[in-house]
């Protein structure tokens, strides 16, 4: 049996989530009631999902490990999010987001769920707009829009710099009237822990309250998983602190695929690190490249400062190497040309890991106050951590790990390979292919929580025949059991190495050999590294004791020990797959003139990886990708 | 029409509950204070009209006359029910919101430089508020009780001079003014604030007419008892 | 840099907190202050200590998690900024740090510089949205609002929820955050018919919570790391008053207390589910 059917409908591209919306089976409104969901993880998938699924009658419980809803991660979204409206009447159209969106994940991702998110774009805004989000409005009133990366129309809506926060804050909105209404029960200070499956359905999950230590079951007819990203395996990321992949690798354990993990986006425009304590990098929206120009000084190692160097001295080059669509280019694209010059010589800053981004023009064509309206929280927020004002002299940026497009596997219905475990926005890999565009994050995360999961949910319950789960069977029982042992087993290590050391170590052999660049011996060579990282988290790990109250670094060493084993399975991912595409670059596979060499023969497909057991090779599954309706074509944005 | 005995009881019931529940929520009390506040802000002003009287080098005959006049007009009689309730009103509610606004936070900060983030007056609008409370009860143990209560013989004026030549009254009085000073600094402007007028148009107006008046106003009190106390 | 570390300790929400005080060496100006209690969690962890839990999450001044009193000023000595946002140049005139959770009643200490600001939530729960169902919405640009009233209402819209206001206030109050709320959809043509329910409700939520009353000191204004103005609270007082007038004496038609079948479900699936 082939568990990777992607239940694709039939019929054109255009139609094909309308006639699904039609063939589903409705669970009857008096009937909703009586099914209980889980909703793990309350950002922008998971709160627009549980608090739409409230709407719909079915009772919800959702949990995050935050003290509240509102400080999930999707709050610290800048830029914007797409969609398809054409406000601005410069041809943009639902194909042209749809294709957009391909183009821009280098052909790996799936026809149908692209097709079907830019659908959904335009009534997401309409969504948004009703629930009281104040995006950016021109004077007569109507909605405002910017151009991003990737794309020559403008199609992204935005709130300042704080485009992710206000769309959170409406989400939230939406849950907390559920919440009122007590359709949904929040669990904060909530981590989840286990997935448990039960005659092969996804039927309930296992937590710990992170404030008294106490071990929990929760059963429902069905679970949500929305738990975000696993940047942070990089331990330096744009990512919150807490961001992590324990949700989905837990359940990935349980039997959910997991799919082309190798495919992360370094984003370009991030401050440069600043010395060796460094927690966490900071994330410049990728809107600054709308009107900054990136550029290094054309002499190598040129120790003057930015306003001395003239224009003829300055190497434009990314405006240089594509001249359509310029500074404009995608972010892997970007990326990896800064990350290029500076490994030529040519960066700047006291590390030399560094570029500038100039808005010296842009001041001059709009005024010092359109820019302060575009920009303006931006630049304080650079002003604030490097202490320059980007008003007088250009930002310094480098690339740092944000998104990652791989995740638990899905169908068109958003369901794992597990029966009743759906997975949502970062947490799967459906809609970006190996490389994500700006604003379509938020896009995407909405779009499954707000107009997919409702449906696709619906019909599974109308469907799947699930019997009322019981937190007393076995199952449960026994999850409760090992996660009880593994917590007393950690409590009880007795070593010298601080989680956080782990996890920094870590993050230097996922930058070096699993980043920006890869390639097969590096990739090998991280393998290594982290078997030896791993003996020493087992060996050698050093927490503090405490059971009954906060624990940062047991929850830290929880989150480490699956980091570790998921950088594993994305060095053997990336090892696997032997070709350059989106946020994957393979430094065996390029062109002459160093761009991504796909190989479509081979590899247009997705990878989706089996865990078959404790200390067991995982299991690579196929997903062959079918480009009906777009022709591959070399990603050029010159 | 008929108006039978439930629906009037019903009316009673809607406004208990419409008055309580409005007026118990912390913003309801705020618009009391702010209320009641700028009703003794007039009457401060009506007050100052009167004391000024003092000044006039007639020994005392029109501020005598005005005295009588306040005591036996119909209207100023009910306007001091006003004035009493609204007294009792600002210092009761004043006392009730300063204790539950220590309640809130019980355990202090063990250092906090309020000093940086907002201003004097306004965190001690509860201390300069009962201190001149307690001016208030004596000043009407010195003149209201005696001639509204006690009917006593003598003339307003003459109390005045009495009372202005006790060095002890004067310099109490005199301390009183200040705070009373310190009190409206905060007190004006904020009664602007807590009914909800607030705009970059006439905010800045407001607070310097405010900081104007809570300057002025105790000024020219003050001077009167010294002026009797030195001259008269 | 060199630093004395003064520290609220606290095991439990119960038990009696004191400060206790650590050296921390070789600081370096452009380490943040939260890099420097995770430095000196590591050499706390190594002397085999428990670690000082400090609330944190973004890092970059957005999610609100962040928040400690750094002698004596909320979120540090600087305006305008979270607690994240603070680096050690900031304060290396300092000898000594005194560091301090949020007080407050309706903030409730977790463990050491964690507070449980989930008064918040419940507060916004009362009222804190607009009632709108997911789907069937008109087109986005079907009611023009005015720049300068989507500019107000963003600027309202973008408090984080921090609890500074309430940390700074010397009456614990938490009038700023709740203005900022109603102020943001009270802006919006969307949150017009709802207002005065939401006014009343959020207010009597506010309330409940034991936070302290308002007296317009304005250190809430400005400690504020996202600049809400007191025009917000003026709003709030503007819209309570209105309300006093204009809304029913009932309970809001779109909030009911759920119907009797509903609260038999709920009963039922939190028996089930919870042992």
């Amino acid at each position: 049996m082939n568990k990777l059917n992607p239940n694709t409908p039939d019929g054109n591209l255009a139609n094909k989530w309308k006639d699904q919306l039609f063939n589903f089976k409705l669970v009857n409104p008096a009937n909703k009631r009586k099914f209980d969901i889980i909703v793990i993880g309350c950002g922008l998938a998971g709160s627009s999902a549980a608090a739409s699924l409230a709407e719909l009658g079915y009772n919800i419980k959702i949990f995050t490990y935050h003290d509240s809803p509102r400080r999930a991660h999707s709050i610290a979204a800048q830029g914007g999010i797409n969609a398809a409206k054409n406000y601005q009447n410069d041809g943009d159209n639902v194909h042209r987001l749809f294709y957009d969106t391909i183009k821009g994940g280098d052909f790996r991702s799936r026809e149908a769920n692209v097709h079907r998110l830019a659908e959904i774009s335009e009534k997401i805004i309409d969504q948004c707009v009703a629930q009281g989000v104040p995006f950016a409005r021109d004077y007569g009133g109507h909605l405002d829009n910017r151009s991003f990366g990737g794309a020559q129309v403008s199609r992204t809506f935005y709130a300042k710099g704080q485009t992710g926060q206000q769309l959170l804050l409406g989400a939230y909105g939406a849950l907390n009237r559920q919440i009122h209404k007590k359709k949904v029960t929040v669990y904060n200070y909530h981590e989840m822990l286990d997935l448990v499956v039960i005659d092969g359905k996804a039927v309930g999950v296992v937590t710990r309250d992170l404030r008294t230590g106490e071990i929990s079951s929760h059963a429902a007819h069905a679970i949500v998983l929305a738990s975000g990203g696993y940047s942070n395996i990089f331990y330096l990321s744009t990512n919150a602190k807490a961001s992590n992949a324990t949700a989905i690798w837990r359940a990935h354990k349980k039997g959910a695929f997991f799919a082309n993990p190798c495919f992360t986006q370094i984003h370009p425009t991030c401050i440069p690190a600043s010395g060796h304590y460094q927690s966490k990098l900071t994330l410049m929206s990728e809107s600054l490249r709308n009107d900054g120009r990136v550029w290094v000084p054309k002499k190598k190692n040129d120790g003057r400062y930015p306003e001395q160097i003239p224009q003829n001295e300055r190497d434009y080059f990314l405006e240089r190497k594509y001249p359509s669509f310029g500074n404009l280019v995608p972010r892997d694209v970007a990326a990896r040309n800064i990350k290029e010059v500076c490994d030529e010589g040519f960066g700047v800053g006291s590390t030399g890991l560094a570029v500038y981004l100039d808005f010296e023009d842009a001041i001059k064509r709009l005024g010092e106050e359109e820019i302060e309206s575009k920009y303006g929280n931006l630049f304080e927020m650079y002003e604030l951590i490097t202490g320059d004002d980007p008003f007088v002299t250009p930002m310094k940026i480098y690339p740092a790990a944000h998104y990652t497009m791989g995740g638990l596997w899905v169908d068109y219905n958003l369901m794992s390979t597990i029966p009743g475990l759906f997975v949502l926005g970062e947490a799967n890999f459906s809609d970006h292919g190996a490389n994500r565009l700006g604003a379509s994050a938020l896009m995407q995360g909405l779009a499954d929580g707000y107009f997919v999961i409702p449906y696709t949910l619906g019909n599974y319950l109308a469907t799947a025949n699930v019997g009322k789960p019981d937190v007393q069977s076995p199952e449960f029982k026994e999850a409760e059991k090992s996660i009880s042992t593994e917590t007393g087993k950690m409590l009880a290590s007795n070593g010298t190495t601080t989680p956080d050391e782990i996890h920094r170590k870590l993050g230097e052999i996922m930058r070096d050999y699993v980043g920006m660049a890869r390639n097969a011996a590096g990739l090998k060579i991280a393998n290594a590294e982290i078997q030896k990282l791993k003996q020493e988290f087992k060996n050698n790990l050093k927490i503090s004791m405490q059971s009954e109250n906060l624990n940062d670094s047991l929850e830290k060493a929880g989150r480490v020990k699956d980091f570790l084993e998921l950088a594993e399975l994305m060095a053997e991912d990336a090892l696997q797959r032997n070709e350059s595409c989106g946020g994957h670059f393979r430094t065996e596979y390029q062109t002459p003139e160093g761009e991504a060499l796909r190989n479509d023969r081979k590899f247009a497909h997705v990878s989706a990886w089996e865990y078959i057991g404790k200390n067991k090779q995982h299991k690579l599954h196929i997903e062959k990708l079918k480009f009906e309706y777009i022709k591959l074509s070399s990603r050029s944005y010159k | 029409m008929s108006y039978d005995i439930t629906e009037y009881k019903n009316t009673i019931k809607d406004t208990k509950k419409w008055l309580a529940d409005g007026l118990s929520r912390s913003t309801g009390k705020k618009f009391l204070m702010a209320m009641t506040g700028l009703f003794l802000i007039t009457f401060l002003m009506v007050h100052l009209f009167g004391n000024l009287l003092l000044l006039v080098n007639d020994n005392g005959i029109s501020f005598n006359e005005y005295s009588k006049n306040m005591s036996h007009s119909k209207i100023i009689r009910v306007m001091e029910i006003f004035l009493f309730t609204g007294f009792i009103f600002h210092i009761g509610f004043g006392a009730t919101v300063s204790i539950q606004n220590r309640l809130a936070r019980k355990i202090p900060y063990a250092v906090i430089k309020s000093s940086e983030t907002s201003s004097f007056f306004s965190r001690y609008m509860f201390h300069t508020g009962s201190l001149v409370f307690i001016f208030l009860l004596l000043h009407l143990n010195s003149f209201f009780i005696p001639h509204r209560v006690l009917e006593s013989g003598l003339s307003m004026y003459e109390s005045a001079l009495i009372v202005f030549h006790n060095p002890l009254f004067v310099l109490f009085y005199i301390f009183a003014m200040i705070l009373l000073s310190f009190h409206l600094m905060h007190g004006f402007q904020s009664a602007f604030q807590s009914l909800g007028i607030h705009h970059n148009k006439y905010t800045p107006s407001i607070k310097l007419l405010g900081r104007f008046f809570a300057l002025v106003v105790p000024l020219v009190f003050a001077v009167i008892p010294v002026y009797i106390y030195f001259w008269k | 840099m060199k630093m004395n570390i003064k520290i609220w300790r606290q095991a439990f929400q119960t038990t009696r907190g004191n400060f206790q005080t650590y050296i921390l060496e070789n600081m370096d100006d452009n380490m943040s202050f939260l890099e420097m209690l995770d430095v000196l969690n590591e050499k706390i962890l190594h002397e085999g200590g428990d670690p000082v839990s400090f609330s944190h999450d973004c890092r970059e001044g957005i999610c609100g998690s962040c928040g400690v009193v750094i002698n004596g000023r909320v979120h540090g000595p600087l305006q305008g900024v979270t607690t994240c946002q603070i680096y050690m140049r900031h304060l290396k005139h300092y000898k000594t740090l005194v560091i301090e959770p949020w007080r407050a009643r309706a903030f409730p200490i977790i463990k050491d510089l964690v507070t449980d600001r989930q008064a918040f939530d419940r507060i916004l729960q009362a009222g804190g949205y607009i009632s709108i169902n997911t789907g069937g919405i008109p087109d986005a640009n079907a009611t023009p609002i005015g720049r300068h009233i989507a500019d107000q209402a963003f600027a309202a819209a973008s408090c984080i929820g921090c609890g500074a206001c309430v940390a700074a206030c010397p009456n614990a109050s938490a009038n700023l955050f709740v203005s900022a709320k109603i102020s943001h959809l009270a802006f919006l043509p969307q949150g017009q018919p709802e207002k005065n329910h939401r006014v009343e409700s959020m207010l009597k939520a506010m309330d409940k919570e034991g936070f302290g009353n308002c007296s317009n000191t304005a250190a809430c204004e400005f400690e504020c790391p996202k600049g809400i103005t007191l025009k917000n609270i003026a709003k709030l007082n503007r819209e309570y008053f209105e309300a006093l007038f204009r809304s029913s004496l009932e309970e809001h038609p779109t909030h009911p207390h759920h119907g009797k079948g509903d609260e038999v479900a709920h009963a039922a699936f939190h028996d089930t589910h919870e042992k």
